[in-house]
């Protein structure tokens, strides 16, 4: 990574000013169009019915009673739109020869979970449609489900009966086959001689994503395109999918995400009600809406997480690290999503975080089972990899008997040795561990907390307390194509940018990301009024229609910024580029005499300048330019970084833990994140609170959970308990800033670092307030009976942890001891 | 999230409600505040063919003194209750555990009545009721009727409220300088209980006189825990003498287990909520 840090020194005004959000106006007040706002002249409704089963055949379908409802304008079944309603494809099969069932938006015969689209009533109003769809009549035949992630792995009931097993795919990367490290099985070998080795399993619980606004979507079939308005994440690659697998020539597919109301992944999907409500559409050829209710988004939006996690760490007797392997079951749900196995994939960079481990080995084996389809959720992949490190490093700390910080210190990479090439390949550019230890500890009051706690153990206090520690670090800026296509993933990680100078003064900025929340509008016009000289205010975002905005990869992975901003700098670069021979013209000035800054070019050494915008007005009306030179100052450009970024940061929590009832309780929480260089440090702080407060929620309060028959029995918000406002506390936040060398603005992305990181510094802290009486884990959730029964069950063990105890050894033969076996290879890197 | 099709009636005197309530028989569903109905409406978990609106019956609404008691019209809010000076000088527990009810906009809508008459054994305004030893005030065809709180709550989602009868109003018999807290249990702020206490202690000299304790989703009612009163009559306000008394919260309890809790967790949870409900109720 040799990048050039060549940030402009002077232009800074917009930069680093903490602006409040141009958009929020109408966000706030929802005085905009979101999806289901928008009414087409004869829209017809859909409402979709839904399996209840988890795994079933359907054997017939009676649809005469829905038919003849009252407004009912047609119902349809899979066999009725199975020649024009394509397939929910999966981008990133990980090994050439992985398994991927088809994905039929709405399902001919088989059902592999519950909540399955199975048939669609179309009526005049949203309420009769919701009344008809009572009246379809669906038989069905049940089949066995497998439910239960590691059952799965046995293969002894299947998701999919015909594919003839639940593995979709077996993933490695080896340090030694890599030649990025030395062989793992040999370090942890020898630690078992002469050193320390420590196995867990870590249990990641399947999340829901709770974006604020349900996905909708409305199709226009009417005109030479096809127009979609989607509640989306990713307009761009949703077309691309459509004219893929419907039939529909790209050209004649329009598609536009208005303002969306939040997604954290949820909504980078492409789903079964995007392609039935195009299916319908086109059947009819009328203007159909379809909008979920929170119930149908909690059973058929994707799912997050559901991993069971066998991690090994070797480690010499002082406690520096030799060696890790890792072993996941990740669970896929019933269908590879777009991202669908590559979601594992992601974390396995990750597991060696910011720590020294000479020798690695990452093992994914992922699986099908009868449950809502699993995809990216804010982190994907990474927040997994943080947690299972996190608390293993801390667990490192507890054998060698010294501070978690100690531990982490010991075996970081110091800032003198960037850039530096992990163990597992990636080549982490800039990052000072040290300094944001340093400041979080001195934000938290590391010793005065550490010495309450003593006080409350000598005490006996019935409130014990607890410190978590987590270090994390993470890849953001999704991602350099080459690197994905060593990877088979099905697309490229550029990013585009557009900049149209107005005739009167004015800019306008096009980008490819399609922001759904995070203010896109305000950082992207900061970053442009810079770079131009413009006012903030004369810059208007545009984004998230195919028709304005044509090239895009979209906005997740925190990459909009970290890419998309880094195409917007390479476009006003050009357009500078292009008013300097005009500047030159009108001032008859040498064009190498030109200087260009705060949005005018001026002739050295005299004081004879011209504005870009009056340019631009002279471009506009073209009588007196140079000859040869185009009469426009537009530009376009495409970025393609050559390198992720890697923000990282220290999170300090102290949690208080209710040693009678199991309640626990924050007490304080401290981060200080480096993300490089900050444009604006209010949507950072926005960022960063949303992140912890979500990754907080896994530690404590999210889990989906389904019984024994396959039926999501979490459902609602009533048992699905998501956290408010009401349930946090005020977070300490601060920065360090080492700037990204991999883009000319330094920045690193901040859309998931508080997720990534906080939820093992909550249960760090938890098993930190416990371990003197013997406990070392409580499964996520932690919910207060979780901790209560941790507590009872520890009971008069309270005498010093033995050795055995604080090393369980897996048994032998289970996955972590063997070798991989023969199951087909991926890549690695 | 659209219910099915259902007539709307929205009756201005107990009369007529009850005259609708007569005519629509097993059909209706009686609508105050909606925090319970409107969900169960919108989930079409229920689709009756008519909802009675109790809301525009302004005589059903307020809050008065009647000589040693308070009286708390059926479709009072709970935004009202807390507001309420009466309520907060002589049924103090009460107002304490609507402080805890679900989120302020839900308490801006939903009734004390309402939440009374769903009887959902996890709602906060029963056990604070069946400890202040509240009368229920049911109208029907043939008039008036007065239940006391120990035969209101029936089983799950049942009360004395018959068919045909509104609950109109709830009498709390004046507990003027009891200490008073409402101890929830909970993993988010606007669930429903987990287990929850009301305590309503009278203290007299350090000592406890009497105490009233009820329970909340410890079975398929609100529970009174009487034991528990009876071995705090005559205790020192000390954690270590309320301790020993509250042992025996959970005793003939029947707590449900579900995604928050299991029965044995709700049980050992009890006592040590009755401790702190009544520990903080007695000022100590």
């Amino acid at each position: 990574m040799t990048a050039v840090d060549d940030r402009p020194e002077a232009q800074s005004a917009e930069i680093g000013k903490a602006r409040r959000r141009k958009e929020d106006q109408r966000l706030i007040t929802g005085r905009t169009k979101w999806t289901d706002n928008i009414h087409l002249t004869g829209m017809l409704h859909l409402a979709m019915v839904r399996s209840p089963l988890a795994h079933a055949t359907i054997t017939n379908i009676a649809t005469d009673g829905a038919r003849s409802a009252s407004g009912v304008m047609a119902v349809f079944v899979g066999a009725d739109i199975a020649d024009i309603q394509g397939l929910n494809i999966t981008a990133w099969p990980v090994t050439a020869d992985q398994k991927s069932p088809d994905h039929l938006p709405m399902v001919l015969e088989h059902v592999a979970h519950a909540g399955e689209i199975v048939a669609v009533v179309v009526a005049r109003t949203a309420a009769e449609a919701r009344d008809a769809a009572e009246l379809v009549d669906v038989d069905y035949d049940e089949l066995p489900a497998v439910l239960d992630l590691k059952e799965a792995a046995t293969d002894a009931v299947l998701a999919h009966p015909s594919l003839g097993t639940n593995k979709s795919a077996f993933w490695q990367l080896d340090s030694k086959e890599g030649g990025t490290g030395e062989d793992v099985d040999e370090a942890i070998a020898k630690a078992r001689e002469d050193g320390i080795v420590i196995e867990r399993e870590y249990r990641q619980q399947r999340l829901i994503p709770a974006f604020m606004e349900p996905r909708s979507t409305v199709v226009d079939p009417t005109g030479e395109q096809v127009t979609m308005w989607s509640s989306t994440q990713v307009p761009h690659i949703l077309r691309f999918c459509i004219a893929a697998t419907t039939g529909l020539p790209e050209s004649k597919i329009r598609v536009i995400a208005p303002d969306v109301g939040g997604g954290f992944g949820g909504k980078l999907q492409t789903t079964p009600e995007e392609f039935v409500t195009l299916a319908v559409a086109r059947k009819l050829g009328r203007p159909c809406k379809y909008t979920e209710t929170r119930s149908e988004t909690m059973v058929s939006g994707h799912h997050g997480r559901d991993q069971w996690q066998k991690l090994t760490l070797s480690a010499e007797k002082d406690g520096t690290v030799t060696g890790l392997k890792v072993e996941l079951l990740a669970d896929l749900g019933a269908y590879a999503a777009i991202v669908g196995g590559g979601v594992p994939v992601l974390g396995a960079w990750m597991y060696n975080s910011i720590y020294k481990f000479p020798a690695y080995r990452f093992n994914t084996t992922n699986l099908y089972t009868n449950k809502t389809w699993v995809d990216a959720y804010r982190g994907a992949g990474r927040p997994e990899a943080t947690f299972a490190i996190e608390r293993i490093m801390d667990e490192l700390a507890a054998e060698v008997g010294v501070d978690p910080l100690t531990i982490r210190e010991q075996n970081w990479i110091t800032h003198e040795e960037f850039p530096f090439t992990s163990v597992a390949g990636m080549t982490y550019d800039s990052g000072n561990y040290e300094a944001a230890t340093a400041k979080a500890k001195e934000l938290f009051g590391y010793d005065e907390l550490r010495a309450e706690q003593q006080e409350r153990r000598d005490s006996n206090d019935p409130v014990q307390l607890g410190i978590g520690v987590s270090t994390f670090t993470e890849m953001c800026g999704l991602a350099p194509s080459r690197v994905l296509g060593s990877l088979n993933y099905g697309a490229g990680g550029w990013e585009s940018a557009s900049i149209r100078m107005l005739a009167t003064g004015t800019v306008e900025v096009i980008t490819g990301t399609s922001p759904h929340g995070q203010g896109h509008e305000t950082a992207w016009s900061q970053i442009v009024a810079d770079r131009l000289g413009v006012p903030f205010e004369n810059v208007e975002v545009l984004h998230g229609d195919t028709q304005i905005a044509p090239k895009g990869m979209d906005t997740y992975g925190s990459r909009s910024l970290v890419v998309g901003g880094e195409a917007l700098v390479l476009a006003a670069d050009k357009v500078i580029e292009k008013a300097r021979p005009i500047a030159a013209h009108l001032l008859e000035a040498n064009i190498d005499d030109l200087e260009f800054a705060s949005g005018s070019f001026s002739v050295k050494g005299t004081d004879k300048g011209i504005k870009l915008t009056d340019i631009a007005l002279a471009t506009f009306a073209g009588h007196n330019l140079p000859d040869g030179v185009e009469p426009t100052l537009d530009a376009d450009a495409t970025f393609d970084p050559v390198n992720f970024s890697f923000p990282h940061g220290t999170h300090l929590c102290a949690m208080e833990v209710d040693t009678e009832t199991g309640a626990t309780k924050m007490r304080k929480y401290v981060c200080v994140d480096d993300i490089g260089v900050i444009i604006n440090p209010l949507i950072v702080e926005g960022q960063v609170h949303g992140g912890l407060v979500q990754g907080i929620a896994q530690a404590l309060w999210e889990g989906a959970e389904y019984d024994e028959q396959g039926t999501l029995v979490s459902g609602s918000f009533v048992d699905y308990t998501l956290p408010t406002a009401a349930d946090t506390i005020s977070f300490i936040t601060d920065h360090t800033t080492s700037p990204a060398t991999s883009n000319s603005l330094g920045t690193k992305g901040v859309g998931e670092a508080g997720t990534i990181a906080s939820t093992p510094a909550v249960v760090n802290a938890i098993v930190d307030a416990l371990r003197p009486l013997g406990i070392n884990d409580i499964t996520m959730p932690c919910t207060p009976e979780r901790v209560w029964t941790a507590i009872q069950s520890a009971g008069s063990n309270q005498s010093e942890p033995t050795p055995t105890e604080v090393q369980p050894h897996f048994e032998e033969g289970s996955g972590n001891q063997d070798d991989p076996g023969t199951a087909t290879q991926g890549a690695g890197q | 999230m659209i219910p099915a099709a259902f007539d709307y009636l929205a009756p201005t005197s107990v009369a007529d409600a009850l005259a609708a309530l007569a005519e629509a028989g097993d059909d209706a569903k009686v609508l105050a505040g909606g925090q319970s109905l409107l969900p169960i409406l919108r989930m079409r978990l229920s689709a009756p063919e008519k909802v009675i609106d109790l809301g525009r019956i302004e005589e059903l609404r307020g809050i008065r003194e009647d000589g040693d008691h308070i009286v708390v019209g059926a479709t009072t809010t709970y935004t009202d209750a807390l507001a309420s000076d009466l309520l907060r000088e002589h049924a103090a527990v009460l107002q304490d555990a609507i402080k805890e009810v679900a989120d302020p906009q839900i308490r801006r809508r939903g009734t004390l009545g309402g939440a009374l008459v769903h009887a959902d054994p996890a709602g906060d305004v029963g056990a604070p009721a069946l400890a202040l030893d509240t009368e229920f005030v049911i109208t029907g065809s043939a008039g008036e009727r007065t239940v006391a709180a120990a035969d209101f709550f029936q089983d799950l989602f049942e009360t004395a409220v018959g068919e045909g009868e509104l609950l109109t109003a709830i009498r709390i018999p004046k507990h003027t300088g009891w200490g008073a807290h409402y101890e929830k249990f909970v993993r988010v702020s606007h669930q429903w209980s987990i287990v929850a206490v009301a305590a309503t202690i009278r203290v007299e000299g350090g000592s406890i006189a009497e105490a009233r304790i009820g329970l909340t989703n410890m079975g398929s009612t609100p529970l009174r825990a009487t034991a528990v009163e009876s071995a705090l009559v005559g205790v020192a306000a000390t954690d270590e003498a309320v301790r020993e008394a509250c042992a025996a919260a959970a005793e003939g309890t029947n707590p449900p287990s579900d995604l928050n809790g299991s029965a044995d967790y709700r049980r050992a949870l009890a006592p040590i909520l009755t401790r702190r409900a009544v520990l903080a109720a007695a000022g100590a």
